[in-house]
């Protein structure tokens, strides 16, 4: 007979503990988006379907949303560009300044949201900008841009440079050799850097809230709200958004396992 | 995985050759250079701007205050010995929730990198779990965390009623809740770069280790641990410069009151509600310098590429 | 692109090539011309600029000076995708995101070749990968995907195929087999072949001719055999099988050798085997060629002598027994001997005579430097 080990079950049991803890507020978003509330969503009030069915009769929700929607996809597709531009040059040129280069794409990212976000706030006032809509996507390309690269870079430092050298050897231009072969084997990272700068760009509160003057964003709608109430809607589209982004992320994952899966079996 | 982005070295793959140099500058140059003039505008010379703005002087002259530029180092002395508890509070409470975070994330990235190795799939899953809270907007989480621990919860009036509470104390409002909160709304970025590290860790070290008489005690400290040292440097560093700078969770709208605000508290009451821009500028000036103190210090030890 | 294609192969011709990256120059004025249908090995050492010299050929790189001619025609300023030139990569380099057949035909569609598909899949039936054609590379075997690899090449005729370690990542028995395949394809479709390796081997094995690269040149080209028998530097004749050298002044000489004397010994070499006939020369054997005997025998003046030495080392590697004689002020010989039965005393410490003939000795145009590797005499005491 095997002596009881505590070692083996011990980090099993602690790793389900760490996943509940950090389930925790979700479920209770999840919950509290079927309660019946009056004015403030805090105590249980019943069981309705009421929240999901009308989601924009709550004053504001599906209009922050819709902002936070379009910066979102705005601000992804201009990171997502310019980002795979410099990942490209990083990895496949030798230029001088390179680690200068490489030092001011990662200092946004070792700089607090606070100080991006004041930062640039003092500067709209005094260049005298508008704040709204423009100025939140000019902040959200800024702190994407350096993610975006960051993830484009790994997929293109490990794209083996013999490909691009066997298109051009194959009879391939330039141009046709980007097209056929380095895009296509960007894709899947630069994909990865779009999903990311738009998921960063939607959940962004610190730094738009320097920035956004009277433009209402969800994130924004949720503080302002969370002072007097938050309603049942705002859970729903935290839900819906939660939901549809473990939907993508877990098919994803499955999909490549089952590719795996595939390949060790012919082989 | 877009989430492997925050961790140290970038998402798998082989890496391939060193840069290959071919073709002219011409074409680094412009693929280099919308990106870079953007940073050059949008955050370099913000960055410029803070510290002119904190510079500025007050003119109360006309009656109501107007900021000039000058030169008024005084600025800071103000701002140091006015919030001095606000900015100590913000490197403790990030320090403290940095170590919360580190202690609960490194068992658990274990667990996923070297225990579920077996079972990509799996992994892949439990990967989705950690990252799951970033899939619900930061402030819904915490508004989360204020009600379940709200003063009428079931949470606080049972503590109260066990007398870990006396009846007139709560939880919300007070130091521990908004450590509690920002550890938690910052723990994926600790557990994905520990994770990446110990996904890379070959087992055969451990098993030498054990081979040559060393307990697991001691050859988690003597191999394992040492080994881990650039997941737990990204780590610390993804989750302490982000909580420095939070505003959210000691804010009295969700975890915080008055007596836990942070330097990121007065800067939005100052930059957003008083308009008192020098004040707001030099105190996110202090942050910054603290920040590029302690970065620099970190990447002396581990490198650039390493980070990014 | 109005590159032409011919069916059979075009002879490839560099003058003056000079290759230089920061830091090193990785070719330093390579001349170069390998007839049409040739089978032509490039072998040295890794770093020794045979791969860029075949990426300057593919048009991969640009040289810094000189000029590149397939079939006739200056190619210096023109693109890799307007060569008529194809490249097996060491890492095979297929297209991850295409089928095996998509990868075929890739070539073709880029030129715009009536019916790719059908080509591409007679190309596969050559190298009879036919039936995997809709596979992709990552599901393919290390050999498989190196006969893709292949017929992606040959599928559009190349004049000039151009093959950058193609076996380097095989197992030896695979490696084997397709050497063989490899030749008599290249046989059969008539093609120029430019093989770059460093496996010696391999490259006397295939090819018509070698041509031995050291430090960005070539040091001596030629067929196999010919290398083998007369190598004319210290490199080649170290980097081909192994050598034994002997560095002595020449003292003698009459009408069709010269000996050196080496420690009091006397080292004959035929004038004809010989880059130099004056002054401090090495004069080299191979180990096979050499004997050795218990009992100091009498030779007549077709055979050169040295020893007595003792056997030092004896190692047994199933076709031959291979041992190191060392001989007081001459340095240590090595001496294959066939394992056929009836070896020759097989005890260390044994005192023994080292024996060769005249005409398998070679004279070479250097002197090995002191670092030599552990086969080669050192003799240095002489000097």
């Amino acid at each position: 007979m095997r002596k009881f080990s505590f070692g083996k079950y011990a980090l099993p049991v602690y790793a389900v503990l760490a996943f509940v803890y950090l389930l925790i507020p979700i479920a209770y978003t999840f919950v509290f988006s079927f309660n019946d509330y009056r004015r403030s969503n805090i105590a249980w009030r019943g069981f309705t379907f009421d929240n999901w069915t009308s989601v924009c009769e709550a004053q504001g929700v599906c209009e922050a949303f819709a902002t936070s929607v379009s910066i979102g996809l705005i601000s992804t597709a201009i990171a997502t560009v310019l980002g795979t531009m410099i990942a490209i040059a990083l990895v496949r040129y030798r230029f001088k300044f390179r680690s200068a280069v490489s030092l001011l794409l990662f200092l946004p990212m070792a700089t607090p949201e606070l100080v991006l976000g004041a930062g640039l706030a003092a500067q709209f006032f005094n260049v005298g900008a508008e704040m709204g809509f423009g100025t939140i996507v000019i902040a959200h390309v800024m702190f994407c841009l350096s993610f975006v690269v960051v993830t484009v870079k790994a997929r293109v430092a490990s794209l083996d440079p013999a490909l691009e050298e066997a298109g051009r050897d194959l009879y391939g231009s330039p141009s046709q050799v980007f097209a056929k072969i380095t895009f296509p084997l960007l894709l899947p990272g630069i994909m990865a850097a779009a999903l990311l700068a738009f998921a960063l760009s939607f959940d962004d509160f610190i730094i738009t809230y320097f920035n956004s003057g009277p433009t209402e964003t969800f994130p924004k709608f949720v503080y302002t709200a969370a002072a007097k109430g938050l309603p049942g809607e705002a859970n729903v589209i935290g839900m819906s958004v939660f939901f549809l982004a473990i939907a993508i992320v877990v098919t994803v994952q499955v999909r490549s396992s089952l590719k795996a899966k595939r390949l060790a079996k012919i082989k | 995985m877009a989430f492997a982005a925050f961790s140290h070295g970038g998402g798998g793959g082989k890496k391939v050759a060193a840069p290959v140099s071919k073709g002219s500058g011409k074409v680094a140059l412009l693929l280099l250079l919308p990106g870079l003039m953007y940073l050059a505008v949008f955050f370099i010379a913000p960055l410029f701007s803070l510290i002119a703005t904190s510079l500025q002087t007050m003119d109360i002259s006309s009656g109501f205050p107007v900021y000039n530029y000058g030169f008024e180092v005084s600025n800071y002395v103000n701002v140091v010995s006015q919030y001095g508890p606000q900015i100590f509070r913000s490197f403790f409470y990030a320090l403290i929730a940095t170590i919360a975070a580190l202690i609960i994330s490194y068992p658990l990235a274990y667990f996923i990198g070297v225990k579920a190795r077996r079972w990509p799939l799996l992994q892949g899953l439990m990967l989705t779990l950690v990252i799951a809270p970033f899939f619900i907007s930061f402030l819904l989480r915490t508004f989360a965390w204020k009600q379940i621990f709200s003063n009428e919860s079931w949470i606080v009036t049972g503590l109260q009623s066990i007398g870990f509470l006396q009846p007139d104390q709560y939880l919300v409002g007070t130091p521990f809740m908004v450590i509690f909160g920002l550890t938690y709304n910052f723990i994926p970025f600790m557990t994905l770069p520990l994770y990446t590290t110990l996904e890379r860790l070959d087992v055969r070290y451990l098993e030498a280790g054990a081979d040559l008489y060393a307990n697991p005690r001691k050859t988690f400290i003597k191999v394992t641990l040492p080994l881990s040292m650039p997941g737990i440097v990204s780590g610390t560093l993804l989750t302490f410069i982000p909580i420095a700078g939070d505003y959210v969770n000691a804010s009295g709208l969700f975890l915080g009151s008055t007596e836990t605000s942070m330097l990121g508290n007065v800067v939005e009451s100052k930059f957003l509600k008083s308009y008192e821009y020098p004040t707001a500028s030099a105190l996110s000036v202090i942050l910054m310098g603290a920040i590029l103190f302690l970065v620099t210090m970190y990447v002396r030890k581990s490198g650039t590429d390493d980070l990014l | 692109m109005a590159t032409e294609f011919v069916a059979r192969g075009a002879d490839l011709e560099l003058v003056g090539i000079r290759k230089e990256f920061p830091g090193f120059t990785a070719i330093e004025d390579l001349d170069l011309h390998i007839p049409a249908g040739e089978f032509f090995a490039l072998l040295g050492p890794s770093g020794c600029g045979k791969t860029t010299t075949l990426r300057l050929v593919a048009g991969l790189d640009e040289p810094t000076k000189g000029k590149i001619l397939i079939g006739g025609k200056d190619v210096t300023e023109t693109k890799a995708y307007q060569r008529p030139v194809n490249t097996v990569f060491q890492s095979y380099a297929l297209f991850p995101h295409m089928s095996v057949l998509e990868n075929v035909a890739f070539g073709l569609k880029q030129r715009k070749i009536d019916d790719p598909m059908t080509k591409a899949q007679a190309s596969l039936d050559l190298v009879e990968l036919g039936h995997l054609a809709l596979r992709r590379p990552a599901q393919l075997s290390g050999g498989q995907q190196q006969r893709v690899a292949l017929a992606r090449a040959l599928v559009n005729r190349p004049s000039l195929l151009l093959l950058d370690e193609p076996l380097g990542a095989l197992d030896l028995k695979l490696r084997r087999q397709m050497q063989i395949e490899l030749k008599a394809i290249q046989m059969e479709v008539g093609l120029t072949f430019l093989h770059v390796t460093h496996d010696q081997e391999e490259a006397m094995d295939m090819a018509d001719t070698v041509a031995v690269m050291n430090k960005g040149r070539i040091e001596q080209m030629g067929s196999p055999e010919k290398l083998y028998d007369r190598p004319k530097t210290v490199f080649v004749s170290k980097f081909l099988g192994q050598s034994n050298l002997f560095v002595g002044k020449v003292e003698e000489e009459n009408a069709s050798s010269i000996s050196i004397n080496v420690a009091g010994n006397k080292i004959t070499v035929p004038k004809d085997r010989a880059e130099k006939h004056k002054g401090t020369i090495a004069v080299g054997v191979r180990p096979e060629k050499a004997f050795f005997h218990e009992e100091k025998p009498k030779l007549g003046a077709g055979h050169n002598l040295i020893g007595p030495g003792e056997i030092i080392d004896i190692r047994f590697t199933g076709v031959s027994n291979q041992y190191l004689i060392e001989i007081p002020n001459v340095g240590n010989v090595t001496v294959f001997a066939q394992n056929i039965g009836k070896s020759p005393v097989t005890e260390l410490g044994a005192k023994v005579w080292v024996s060769w003939k005249v005409e398998h000795a070679f004279g070479l145009s250097d002197l090995p430097t002191n670092t030599g590797t552990e086969t080669v005499t050192q003799s240095i005491t002489v000097q």
